[in-house]
């Protein structure tokens, strides 16, 4: 299993370079990066505006400027931005922090609601409370994340407002001051991620919802399901026990597929609640032509999604035994 | 008994699928429903009195029999531009499927077909493009493509033509191995022939399901990308440009935010119906109720 690992991972070295490459090669063809500087009043003086290019490599071939980058990467080095105060490393690492703090408990809450609503769908199939879930399961499916985001930031300052304090923090990632100590930041920080990750993990649950529920029906309709049933066990027993296991397996594969799908979600309701994470820095890089920003956020986005994917092929391996990699 | 009690109406396919689809209740009335939205687009938007450029004397006023959708602050007709934004919306996710499809669907079917190395280097490039946050990469694409709707749909395309391929690839790989392909290989039938007139029909079914839901998921990545500032550019105007706008007016001017939400809401809803209704009415066996 080790060595299936390590030979993923080394197929996916080409997948990140050809990646990388080719939005690199977009950014840098979208726009000039000095455009904001020539356009400055006074203007500044032609030996700026070089020094300038120089730093980005810019007097340099697109190909040497991507050569540079990359292997720039293996030393740690991101390359240098075109927002030049900001070092694209430690910059791309704070933020990318940020966002995975959302990804992740969002994700989190998204399966275990989807786990929950899948499974209530599926034994009570037909009935009232599945007709309930099947309608929210479709309708969450066909909003707009930005609209729903949106709404949800507009019902927390309503509730704010009824309850004349500040409860749900609408915008940013923390508070730029916190007084009280470590307690107080943490509550900061909990209280301003509340509305973003309801945004963020419903459209997911949605979608997975639906299909815990196909894969909890599947496997109640199958003989060893009704063999445990006929040996005169306990419905509840058999539920949990017999079907439950075996239904959560496939939800190992659909989760780590839609890591990219949730991703894109990040990016937009972090733009909605204005946090200062990785979607953020992606929309600033990409209107300041910034390549070497880009292709370092995708760099790490890829890879985590890569990672996260091996990670869920491995584990669908010891959840089933029926699978085994050689 | 006279004879013709006894003979059977013989039905084609197609006269089949339509039979069950129309038995499908809430895909029929989807399809409705999106129809005369589609309608209201293309031949409204043409008709209404007021078009997307147009500034009104009336500035922010509530919805009316003058402005249904009422008016922004510059004095649109949001009625007129929620119906333009409808038709860039629909034009840009319709052809990005479109596309997605018939590319995503000769690419994995080639790939299925053939197997062995070109398959692997194939679904390899196909794989490289699924590993892409989706957002990300057409924010960039958008950036440096420019606004015009056309371009937006190449982009899409570019995106879920994979996630197609690995459909179809799927589909013709169960496939290849049965008699039919080797009945027309036996008689010499050539490679192309097989796929396209053999394959690809008998594949059709998963291919269309997964294109009608294609359109729903395109609306919401078009929206999403207009959102942010990467898709349609004013002075056009799209579904996700409109709530972009009126993000700050959900309290004041609530008429601006709900109408361009709630038709992106109804049009992708009622393609996953409708979607829903294919897959029953293409594929009987997939179906655990009976109808």
């Amino acid at each position: 299993m080790l060595a299936y690992a390590v030979r993923r991972m080394l197929v996916s070295v080409p997948i990140l370079v050809i990646a990388t490459f080719v939005v690199f090669v977009m950014v840098s063809l979208s726009g000039d990066p000095l455009s904001e500087l020539k356009t400055r009043n006074p203007p500044p003086p032609p030996h700026t505006l070089q020094l300038e290019a120089h730093r980005l490599h810019l007097d340099e071939p697109l190909l040497a400027r991507y050569w540079h980058w990359i292997t720039g990467v293996f030393h740690g080095d991101f390359g240098p931005s075109v927002q030049s105060t900001q070092v694209i490393g430690p910059e791309l690492a704070h933020r990318f922090l940020v966002t995975f703090r959302l990804i992740g408990v969002a994700m989190l809450l998204a399966l275990a609601l989807a786990v929950l609503v899948g499974v209530v769908s599926a034994v009570k199939q037909y009935s009232a409370t599945d007709y309930t879930f099947t309608f929210f399961g479709f309708l969450f499916l066909a909003m707009p994340s930005f609209w729903f985001a949106i709404l949800l930031k507009e019902a927390g300052i309503s509730f704010n407002d009824t309850v004349g304090n500040q409860v749900l923090f609408t915008i940013g990632d923390s508070s730029v001051y916190v007084e009280g100590g470590t307690w107080a930041s943490i509550t900061d920080v909990l209280g301003h991620m509340i509305l973003p990750t309801i945004s963020l993990a419903l459209l997911s649950f949605a979608a997975w919802s639906r299909f815990q529920r196909a894969s909890m029906l599947e496997v109640l309709n199958t003989d060893y399901v009704r063999l445990a049933r006929a040996k005169g066990l306990r419905r509840g027993t058999v539920m949990t026990r017999h079907a439950l296991r075996t239904a959560l397996i496939p939800l190992v594969t659909v989760t780590a597929l839609d890591l990219g799908a949730i991703i894109s979600g990040a990016i937009v309701t972090e733009n909605v609640y204005q946090w200062r994470g990785a979607g953020s820095f992606l929309l600033e890089s990409i209107r300041h032509d910034d390549a070497y920003a880009v292709a370092g956020w995708l760099l790490i986005a890829a890879t985590f999604i890569i990672v996260f994917n091996l990670a869920a092929d491995l584990l669908y391996a010891v959840l089933d035994p029926r699978i085994r990699y050689a | 008994m006279p004879d013709q009690d006894l003979r059977v109406a013989q039905r084609s396919q197609t006269q089949l699928v339509a039979r069950r689809f129309r038995r499908h209740r809430l895909a029929m009335i989807s399809l409705v429903v999106l129809l005369a939205l589609v309608l209201l687009a293309f031949v409204g938007g043409w008709l209404w009195k007021y078009s997307v450029a147009d500034l009104t004397p009336d500035e922010s006023v509530p919805p009316s029999w003058d402005h249904p959708f009422g008016t922004d602050a510059a004095g649109h007709d949001t009625f007129a531009q929620v119906l333009r934004g409808t038709q860039i919306s629909i034009g840009i996710a319709v052809l990005g499927a479109l596309v997605a499809t018939v590319v995503g669907t000769v690419w994995g079917a080639t790939a299925g077909y053939y197997g062995g190395r070109l398959d692997t280097a194939m679904m390899r490039i196909a794989d490289l493009v699924l590993t892409l946050p989706f957002l990300a990469v057409a924010a960039v694409l958008g950036h440096n493509l420019g606004g015009s709707w056309w371009l937006i749909a190449a982009v899409i395309a570019g995106l879920y033509w994979a996630y197609v391929a690995r459909v179809a690839r799927g589909v013709v790989l169960s496939l290849r191995e049965k008699e039919f392909v080797e009945a027309a290989k036996a008689i010499g039938a050539g490679d192309a022939r097989i796929i396209f007139r053999h394959l690809v029909p008998n594949a059709l079914g998963s291919i269309i399901v997964n294109a009608t839901v294609l359109v729903a998921i395109a609306i919401l990545l078009e929206t999403a990308l207009s959102y942010l500032g990467f898709g349609v550019r004013p002075p056009d105007t799209s579904l996700g440009l409109l709530v972009s706008d009126a993000q700050t007016a959900v309290d004041t001017r609530p008429w601006l935010f709900f109408f361009p939400g709630v038709f992106i809401i109804v049009i992708a809803l009622t393609i996953n119906f409708i979607g829903d209704g294919l897959r029953d009415a293409l594929d009987p066996q997939q179906t655990r109720m009976r109808r």
